[in-house]
């Protein structure tokens, strides 16, 4: 895939994509201008050098084992805040063990066991003294396939609110229409909160468990392949709403769509058979890995 | 073309047979009525709102069985339900997995053992273990209705707790099917929001809710049937009290003890009228018990059957 | 951490051990009832108890001779006709899950299971007992039938279900008719599992008490007619067990765990039969 394939992907599918890729201070181009500018700014930087100033999660040397077997070798990458990153690769290699890896949901599943460190503002997730319950109010995340709970919007919104103890009312009202307000979601239900989340279409019910994931403030958000069961519409309304997500939050998704990838995010790492093959920018990745591997799975010729 | 005439007449051979079963359902409920045309003429409404029984006179009232029956059975939910929905909880979702067959096999081993067995159990083991607790009970306590009675052993406790053991397997076999039907997404999606594992399992239990109803319902109609085991232990009198200590009887035993010594028609027809009501019970609680499960079920299958993009290595 | 999230976690934790306790609650009543049988029971069996007829009221020692056999003929007429009626309709079912018909008599089945004993056992009275105006084993069998019925039908269909797919299509890609599909390839991959399951079902029946105290009534002598009144192992520990007589207790203990030992080993058997079919479908 070349350059300019990957541009028009870019500029075609999302309605506005204002680049990301710009040091504070810069000047923003126009979308128009956007191609050219891109193709300048890989060229001429390494790929890593850019976004590494400040680092939400730090990863070291992680290991993850299901019984007996290795799922996931010596995993090390810097994850940046309030960036979009994508964890893409082939069926199996890891990727989502990865991001559940994060907030600790493969706990859940016995015989799991971790070693090596992931660390979140410097304190290690799988440390002795972190809790799981606080760490995953603070990490959100929303699944591949949408699951909302067999309640009314207004209570799935409200659930983790509810079990932190929040009864105030007016407050939670606040929180709720905030939370379905950055999911985009707000202005399509507001007039039947109170209806079952049931009765929403697939896309709606998946903003809605993004806006049940945001509800609780979260300062990370994980995303396992959070449009894989979607059409391409409501695929592309997600894609927009993670766009611009990203100025709160922390981003990580999971997606095994590489045009998405390229699309939403602003760091990709490359996961083949449990080991991290590349991480770097999006454009360097998509445009000029430097693995042979990445290459080869980018450009569609294996996968 | 020949194989096309095999499957219609294979279809229809065994189907022949299938319609039987529904044939017996009928059957049943056509020769109750049939036998005990006698005593609905005679008695009419006032049979199930009348106290009398008496077989010498011709005069038949069957409240004190119907209220021995649905108390001795409520009593029985009441002990049996948070303990058969403990009992599949921890074993679909707490226990480890190594334990999980073998739990679910020894509590199914309660369905198993035959109603006399409890019946004798009952008669010299809970019985007598009855009779101390009622000796011991505080005469301040004998004051209030519910513990008022004579320790005598047998009677509505009794009755309770062995209804109870006997309903427990049964209520929590089909609440593990439930929890288990429950798709891990909604745990996982309780989970990613800070939820602690009780709160997670809570959610779980909300999604199975109508399942869950459904299968203590399946144990009401378990409890509300039982004859053997209650009728060795329930004290077999006729009375109308919330005592848990005093004798009392139900549908189901009357009929066992009595049917062979109803001498004449009436008689006869008023036992089978009790068994006819017990019928008509036992059968509504199991339809809507197995439409709730079923309610259920399907709801779970729906979102499965859609396409899903295979699985992660996370099943691997 | 917050005092708020300490308490939900507690809370949890206190949840989580009274779930067990439940187990534990549960497995009580069944290790004494286990305790018991075996205490009182083992015991008590002795060779006279399979060998002896009762012996007259006062009288100690004597067996169950006739009860045995008794129940052994009733759980055979029982057979005759549950086995061929459940597993004809089972086969139905799992050859055609989808249809109406197959939902409403699935249904039928499940209610039917759930109808009290005693109810079915009038419906054998009325059927058999009343034209003739005399209890019989034929009438108590009848009422064992029919309370069959309804796990066989559910065990067949669960069993065929485990049978692989490909079998099925293998045989029918040979050009074999439905029929011959059932019959001759599906049916014998299931049948181990099948005939436990049957196994299962008349030990169940086999404990019943409550309908044959109308039907086949009990009898004290030995008799093998099936137009008389029956003995069987559970009427007789009824009676014993309602008697005042500590050495009918005795013997009423050693029916109860000859019954408790027969439904046991039935249902590990079936287990084990069901674990098979189950790992034989695993690709």
């Amino acid at each position: 895939m070349t350059a300019s394939v990957l541009q028009s992907i870019r500029s075609t599918t999302l309605e506005s994509p204002s680049p990301p890729r710009f040091l504070a201070g810069e000047k923003v181009p126009k979308a128009d201008e956007g191609a050219e500018l891109a193709q300048d700014f890989v060229s001429a930087r390494t790929p890593n050098e850019q976004t590494m100033t400040e680092s939400k999660i730090s990863v070291r040397n992680f290991d993850f084992f299901y019984g007996a077997s290795k799922v996931l070798h010596g995993i090390s990458l810097e994850i940046p805040a309030q960036k979009v990153t994508a964890l893409i690769g082939p069926s199996g290699c890891g990727k989502s063990t990865f991001i559940r890896s994060i907030n600790r949901m493969n706990d859940i599943i016995p015989e799991a066991r971790a070693t090596g460190a992931i660390m979140i503002d410097g304190q290690d997730v799988y440390g002795g003294d972190t809790d799981v319950v606080e760490l995953r109010r603070k990490v959100g995340m929303v699944f591949q396939k949408s699951n909302p709970f067999p309640k009314s919007i207004y209570e799935n919104v409200a659930y983790g609110l509810k079990i932190g103890g929040m009864r105030n009312k007016r407050q939670l009202d606040e929180i709720i229409e905030r939370s379905l307000t950055r999911a985009a979601l707000w202005h399509e239900v507001k007039d039947r909160l109170h209806a079952s989340a049931m009765a929403l279409s697939g896309g709606q019910q998946q903003r809605l468990c993004i806006a049940r994931a945001l509800a609780v403030d979260p300062e990370i958000v994980l995303m396992d392949e959070p449009a894989s069961a979607l059409d391409p519409l409501a695929t592309s309304k997600i894609e927009e709403l993670i766009y611009e997500l990203k100025d709160n939050y922390t981003i990580v998704i999971v997606t095994h769509n590489m045009q998405q990838a390229a699309r939403v995010s602003d760091r990709t790492a490359f996961f083949m058979l449990g080991k991290l093959i590349e991480y770097a920018d999006t454009n360097a990745i998509f445009m000029n890995p430097k693995e042979k591997m990445t290459e080869d799975y980018v450009t569609g010729r294996f996968g | 073309m020949r194989r096309s005439s095999d499957d219609r007449s294979f279809r229809l051979g065994t189907g022949a047979f299938a319609a039987l079963v529904l044939l017996l359902v009928l059957g049943i409920a056509f020769e109750l009525t049939r036998q005990s045309m006698l005593s609905i003429a005679k008695f009419g409404l006032k049979f199930w709102t009348t106290s009398t029984w008496n077989p010498v006179s011709g005069d038949f009232g069957a409240l004190p069985f119907i209220w021995g029956t649905l108390y001795s059975s409520i009593l029985a939910l009441l002990i049996a339900t948070p303990i058969a929905l403990g009992i599949a909880i921890f074993i679909s979702e707490l226990s480890p997995r190594l334990l999980r067959q073998p739990l679910a096999y020894l509590t199914d081993l309660l369905a198993a053992i035959p109603s006399i067995v409890y019946g004798l159990w009952g008669v010299f083991v809970l019985v007598p273990f009855v009779r101390k607790l009622e000796v011991a009970t505080p005469d301040a306590l004998k004051k209030i209705p519910l513990f008022n009675g004579p320790p005598l052993g047998v009677g509505m406790l009794a009755a309770a707790l062995i209804l109870a053991v006997m309903v427990i397997p049964f209520t929590s076999s089909v609440a593990r099917e439930i929890l288990k039907n429950v798709p891990s997404t909604q745990r996982e999606a309780a989970y990613a929001l800070g939820a602690t594992r009780w709160e997670a399992i809570k959610v779980a239990i909300g999604f199975g809710k109508s399942g869950i109803i459904g299968a203590v319902m399946l144990g009401f109609g378990r409890a509300l049937g039982e004859t053997i085991a209650v009728t060795m232990v329930i004290g077999n009198s006729p009375q109308v009290t919330a005592s848990l200590f005093k004798p009392q009887y139900t549908m189901a035993a009357v009929i066992a003890n009595e049917f062979t010594e109803a001498a004449d028609e009436l008689y006869l027809h008023a036992l089978i009228e009790i068994g006819l009501l017990l019928f008509i019970i036992t059968v509504a609680v199991n339809i809507i018990s197995r439409l709730l499960i079923w309610s259920m079920k399907r709801r779970v299958v729906a979102p499965i059957a859609a396409p899903i993009v295979p699985a992660e290595e996370a099943l691997a | 951490m917050t005092a708020n999230l300490r308490r939900r976690k507690l809370f949890s934790r206190v949840f989580e051990v009274l779930c067990a306790l439940a187990v534990v609650v549960a497995l009580i009543p069944l290790a004494m009832i286990l305790f018991y049988v075996i205490k009182e029971g083992a015991g008590a069996l002795n060779w006279d108890f399979f060998t002896k007829m009762p012996k007259p009221v006062g009288e100690t020692g004597g067996g169950m001779a006739n009860a045995i056999v008794g129940t052994l003929i009733l759980i055979g007429i029982a057979a005759l006709f549950a086995i061929p009626v459940g597993g004809i309709c089972g086969v139905h079912l799992a050859e055609y899950p989808e249809t109406k018909f197959s939902s409403a008599v699935r249904f039928a089945a499940d209610v039917l299971n759930g109808v009290p004993s005693i109810v079915v056992g009038i419906f054998a009275y009325g059927l058999v007992v009343l034209p003739v105006k005399r209890f019989s084993a034929l009438a108590g069998g009848v009422a064992l039938g029919f309370l069959m019925v309804p796990i066989v039908v559910r065990t067949t269909e669960e069993l065929l279900r485990l049978v692989p797919g490909g079998l099925r299509e293998g045989a029918l890609a040979l050009g074999a008719t439905r029929s011959r599909a059932v019959f001759s390839v599906i049916v014998p991959a299931a049948l181990p599992g099948i005939l436990t399951g049957i196994l299962v079902a008349l030990a169940r029946v086999a404990g019943e008490t409550a309908p044959l105290l109308f039907t086949a009534l009990g009898n004290r002598f030995w008799s093998t007619s099936l137009t008389q009144p029956i003995a069987s192992l559970t009427v007789q520990v009824y009676t014993y067990a309602q008697s005042p007589y500590d050495d009918w207790h005795r013997q009423a203990w050693a029916g109860a765990f000859l019954l408790v030992m027969i439904i046991l080993t039935l249902s590990i058997a079936a287990r084990l039969a069901v674990r098979r079919l189950e790992r034989m479908n695993r690709p």
